[in-house]
């Protein structure tokens, strides 16, 4: 195994490069801080890359499982002898999964951006502000402690504000990152209202403790299972209470309303934190407790399984009418979080119970690939068209080649067609969903169905439809036409790499390392068992093709017909509004104008009050501080005598 | 006893210097005393010698070693801070000299382990206090500040001197430890314990006996005043730890009742006024009187974790205070401006030392993640572990007032507009090599946990 400071330097890295760009690099070399960057999360990387494969081949499993290590651990704030609070790094399965995917997509991304972000005025700046969030995300998912795991949940908030703000003097994007911001640091409020509950009644912040102590029979388990508050114990207070928090990172249904708004930020951070890695942290942060969930709280359970698949299928109807490519992609980003979520609700834990949990890390680790690389390759088609909208496209495919087959790859991976990556992942969460819960398993087909015709209408509308003409910059000069279309190398390269790991990933034996209890699984393919999904995702596709193939007035004869439903869903089910309904007709009038009216009245009053005794009792005592010795003497003399009055006689 | 001897040898050598009257530039003599009190600093780390002397008139311990390092240090970020000030001055050896005699005198109070010793080092800690109050000749504030620290002090010492001869005539002994043993539940006894009680009080100007400060802290020199409030004070609550929870450990319940009332005046008497100063330097004075008050707090839990939160905070409140102090005397001595008023759109002109006394500001505020939330987060602890809940929601009260005035002083510099703002400033080295100090301490200490656990482990010893 690699030494301890060689795997501390996996997260550390980043933020030295933060740290030396935001205070000296972005004023003395900012033309270097692109690539010293990409040198940093490139060293994180091949670190990573090190650590899996020790972790997984080397080390190996013991006594036929994976078992978590605790490679770092450092006492930081001790309150007593049992209660302190430490930083420390935990290695186990999941978490050396995550961090793979997430020093590669920030690899990706850092290359990326050399291209895409080149003659940004604040060039330097945003690459401090990516060496941060990816400080921030390895963080997390390293945690050993759930006071960690908090703390570092929040620098990602921050370091995603900064990112999704990062055109700060776009009035769009301000809003957006406020309102990201804002969403998220809600359901945080639930998140830390459910760590505070669970190391409550467990007595320990540690995950390894934690996870013993709630899931053996012992004291701790029974007192958090005798505590109810509303007909539900208090474990699965805290457990719902977690899951808020993480609902409202990976922009769950009601929660997600911020996703598709945080498009506004660059498109490689979109790549980057909305695809790939703080998205998911929702899921991941199910994943650190499973154990808890599936043994000690199936109840809970529940509710993740339905919250994820009422996400998946809601965001997969609304993607079909969007024409944003970016919110398209968002959405389509929420719905496959929502069948990792599921995945996870359907789970039971260990062994073959634990094909759920299996899939869910699965589809994770493949959606990151197909779903970054579709975020770069729709930056790629915005930095040529210079449009997000998609009626602004069409035809591309002869001007951006590389980028058309990438794209289509990734269309494929994520429509769950063989033998691409999504296909492998899907099946594992079909498979588990047919045998967890009938229910939810219907949904999902449909909604697979859905995921595949809001694809390719993105693909076809994008690279096929009509003939494009190029679009000419302001100078006149056509200057995009020289390149036919395409970025620069740095933005090339990264798109073929994901194009091929979307293509090869799902051949990884999954099953033999990331599972419920670190037991190997053996999933076994069953052809009659795919070919319903397939052939369902085959017919979203032919469904697409005759629509957007060719421009024609078939898509909004059919949005016509089902009128209604088409508007609710183009303006995502009012859900925007209903949030602004509340917080503002109920939530400012009924609450806030009350408050306010206390705060002013009351709690002002007060203040006044305290602010004009100071007055006077400052004017009393002006006499006392008089600025003569011996009265100062005399009040000395005072105090003693008041001591001994008190002290000796009373 | 190395730190003792190489300071004597230091004020010795300062002194033959000034006789020989061969170097001419103080700033010389400045940069050689600085070089040399770091070493003795060095020293005082390297070669950590414990154990008694003199019948156990004089005694060290790991945790008195590390006291004395703090007091060094403080006193060597204030020697660079005035670097400035004295560089030009003809008399600025001799500032040097009665600094360095005041640091021995703490150093032999803090070492001390007997009335007598303990006594004559703070003597020696307090009167050459005043010749330095007093050091702007010219300025006649400066001359009242001397008299009124000279009179009020001596005036306490009697007060003090006097609890101590009945202390001797009801025990018998100028011992800590036999005193401690030969303490009973005699009232006379009781009263010397008031008496001597009350004299602390004055020296760590807890209310009702803080009334010389603000006009002491005032009139003096601005180094002068850093030094007070810091490193003074630092020395008294040292010893001050130790006469309660050794000596009188037999009165507890009377000191803890005692302390109570203390911190509760001292806290809301010293945010009061603090709030209402217009002077940068009388806020400072009372804001340090508030910040006197927490110390008693995490006191008064007559612990371990109590005494060990005092020590930590006290590091944390000389990087700190030491920090504000700094960017004021800055100012103070380039442009004479002394009020808050002044300090209006200080932003424009002066980033670096603006963020300085921000960030200083913070930490005495107590905000995270700067180290003074981690030194009041200790002491509030440490305080609550007694379970007096009235008192620690007091303190938190005043935590929430004190933010109020330290803002205010952030407001003016940032947001604040002055149609004159201070014009930019040039600081010399040393200056600038105290900002860092201070700054460095003020970021890394309070994540530097292991911090917290050695002074843990060495005052448990």
């Amino acid at each position: 195994m690699l030494s301890p400071t060689l795997i501390a330097l996996i997260p550390l890295l980043p933020v030295f490069s933060f740290l030396l760009i935001a205070l000296g690099g972005k004023k003395y070399f900012p033309n270097l801080c692109g690539i010293l960057a990409t040198l940093a999360i490139l060293g994180s990387f091949i670190l990573s890359a090190t650590v899996a494969y020790e972790y997984f081949f080397q080390l190996g499993p013991t006594a036929g499982a994976f078992k978590p290590t605790v490679a770092v651990s450092l006492q930081w704030l001790p309150f007593s002898p049992d209660v302190s609070i430490d930083m420390g790094i935990l290695l186990d399965p999941i978490s050396v999964m995550m961090l793979v995917v997430v020093t590669l997509i920030s690899l990706m991304v850092h290359f990326y951006s050399l291209g895409y972000m080149k003659g940004e005025t604040r060039y330097a700046t945003f690459y401090s502000f990516l060496g941060l969030f990816t400080f921030s995300m390895l963080g997390l998912v390293l945690s050993s402690n759930i006071f960690q795991i908090y703390a570092f949940w929040e620098l990602v908030g921050v370091s995603s504000f900064l990112l999704i703000g990062f055109y700060f003097d776009k009035p769009s994007a301000v809003a957006a990152s406020k309102k990201a911001f804002i969403v998220t640091r809600f359901a945080d409020l639930g998140f830390l209202i459910g760590i505070l509950v669970l190391a409550y009644y467990s007595g320990t912040l540690d995950f390894q403790t934690l996870i013993t102590r709630l899931t053996t029979p012992t004291d701790q388990l029974h007192h958090s299972m005798a505590a109810t508050f509303m007909g539900c114990s208090a474990l699965s207070w805290g457990l719902a209470l977690v899951f808020v928090g993480g609902a409202g990172k990976s922009a769950m249904f009601p929660l997600h309303i911020w996703l598709p708004d945080a498009m506004e930020g660059p498109t490689p951070v979109s790549a980057l934190i909305h695809a790939a890695t703080m998205v998911v942290a929702g899921v991941y942060l199910v994943a650190r407790l499973f154990p808890i969930f599936a043994i000690s709280s199936p109840a809970s359970l529940d509710i993740v399984a339905w919250v994820g698949i009422t996400s998946s299928f809601i965001a997969a109807i609304v993607a079909c009418t969007q024409t944003d490519i970016k919110r398209v992609l968002a959405y389509s980003t929420m719905s496959q979080i929502g069948y990792m979520m599921f995945a996870l609700g359907v789970s039971g834990y260990g062994g073959e119970h634990g094909l759920g949990f299996m899939a869910s890390m699965f589809h994770l680790f493949t959606h990151a690939m197909f779903k970054a690389l579709l975020f770069l390759g729709a930056g790629s088609v915005i930095h040529y068209v210079h449009s997000n909208d998609m009626k602004d496209m069409g035809g591309l495919r002869k001007h951006m080649p590389i980028t058309h087959i990438t794209f289509l790859v990734a269309c494929l991976a994520i429509a769950g067609i063989p033998p691409f990556a999504g296909f492998f992942s899907k099946e594992e969460i079909l498979t588990a969903a047919y045998h967890g819960n009938k229910a939810i398993f219907g949904i999902a087909l449909v909604t697979a169905a859905i995921t595949a015709f809001y694809m390719f209408r993105l693909y076809f509308s994008i690279f096929w439809s009509k003939d494009f003409h190029p679009y000419h910059t302001e100078d006149g000069h056509g200057a995009h036409d020289a390149h036919h279309g395409e970025g620069p190398f740095t933005m090339l390269l990264p798109l073929l790499i994901l194009g091929l790991l979307s293509i090869g990933a799902g051949f990884l034996p999954f099953g033999r390392l990331v599972t419920s209890d670190g037991v190997a699984i053996v999933t076994e393919f069953n052809p009659g068992f795919s070919a319903g999904p397939v052939l369902l995702a085959l017919a979203g596709i032919v469904l697409a093709w005759s629509f957007y193939k060719k421009q024609n007035n078939a898509p909004d004869q059919v949005a016509g017909n089902i009128k209604g439903f088409y508007t609710a869903a183009y303006h995502k089910f009012y859900i925007d509004e209903v949030y602004i309904f509340i917080t503002r007709k109920i939530v400012f009038n009924l609450i806030g104008r009350p408050a306010a009216w206390f705060d002013r009245n009351i709690v002002d009053g007060t203040i006044n009050l305290i602010a004009s005794l100071a007055e006077i009792v400052s004017f009393l005592i002006r006499k006392i501080q008089s600025g003569k010795v011996q009265v100062y003497a005399l009040y000395f003399m005072f105090g003693v005598l008041g001591f001994v009055l008190l002290f000796m006689f009373w | 006893m190395l730190p003792e001897l190489s300071l004597t040898f230091l004020i010795f050598l300062l002194l033959f210097l000034k006789i020989w009257d061969g170097i001419s530039s103080a700033a010389t003599i400045m940069h050689l005393t600085n070089f040399l009190v770091l070493v003795a600093l060095v020293g005082g780390f390297c070669f950590t010698g414990t154990g008694e002397m003199f019948n156990g008139m004089f005694h060290t311990s790991k945790i008195i070693n590390f006291e004395k390092a703090i007091l060094t240090t403080g006193t060597l970020i204030i020697f660079l801070q005035s670097f400035d000030w004295l560089k030009d001055n003809k008399n600025g050896v001799e500032f040097c000299i009665l600094m360095l005699s005041t640091l021995l005198g703490m150093d032999f109070m803090i070492s001390s382990g007997n009335l007598l010793m303990f006594y004559l080092g703070l003597e020696l800690s307090s009167i050459p206090l005043a010749a330095m109050a007093n050091f702007d000749i010219h300025k006649s504030k400066s001359s009242e500040a001397g008299i009124k620290l000279i009179l009020s002090s001596s005036f306490a010492s009697a007060i003090m001197l006097f609890g101590i001869s009945l202390l001797y005539g009801t025990t018998g002994s100028l011992n800590f430890t036999e005193i401690s043993m030969r303490l009973g539940h005699d009232q006379l006894q009781l009263f010397s314990f008031i008496l001597i009680f009350a004299g602390f009080a004055f020296k760590l100007s807890s209310v009702p006996f803080h009334l010389w400060t603000a006009d002491v802290y005032e009139g003096a020199p601005v180094p002068v005043t850093a030094y007070l409030s810091v490193i003074s004070k630092g020395s008294v609550v040292f010893i001050f730890i130790t006469v309660l929870f050794k000596m009188f450990a037999q009165f507890t319940d009377t000191w803890y009742n005692m302390l109570y009332l203390s911190v509760m005046l001292t806290i809301t008497i010293g945010n009061l006024f603090a709030m209402r100063q217009d002077n940068i330097k009388r806020f400072l004075a009372f804001s340090s009187i508030a910040q006197v008050g927490y110390i008693l707090l995490g006191i008064s839990a007559g612990t371990v974790m109590g005494a060990s939160s005092a020590v930590f905070f006290l590091i944390v409140y000389t990087f700190s205070n030491l920090g504000a102090f700094g960017v004021i005397s800055f100012v103070s001595q380039k442009t004479g401006k002394e009020l808050i008023s002044d300090y209006r759109g200080f932003y424009a002109n002066n980033k670096t030392a603006s963020w300085v006394l921000t960030i200083a500001l913070f930490s005495l505020a107590g905000i995270p993640p700067t180290a003074g939330f981690f030194g009041k987060m200790f002491l509030v602890t440490a305080g609550a572990a007694k379970g007096n809940y009235a008192l620690i929601g007091m303190a938190a009260l005043n935590m929430v007032l004190s933010l109020y005035y330290y803002l205010r002083v952030v407001k003016a510099i940032f947001i604040d507009k002055s149609d004159e703002p201070i014009e930019k400033l040039e600081g010399s080295l040393p200056m600038k090599i105290a900002f860092a100090i201070c700054m460095i301490g003020i970021v890394c200490t309070g994540f530097a946990s292991g911090l917290f656990e050695y002074i843990n482990t060495i005052t448990a010893q």
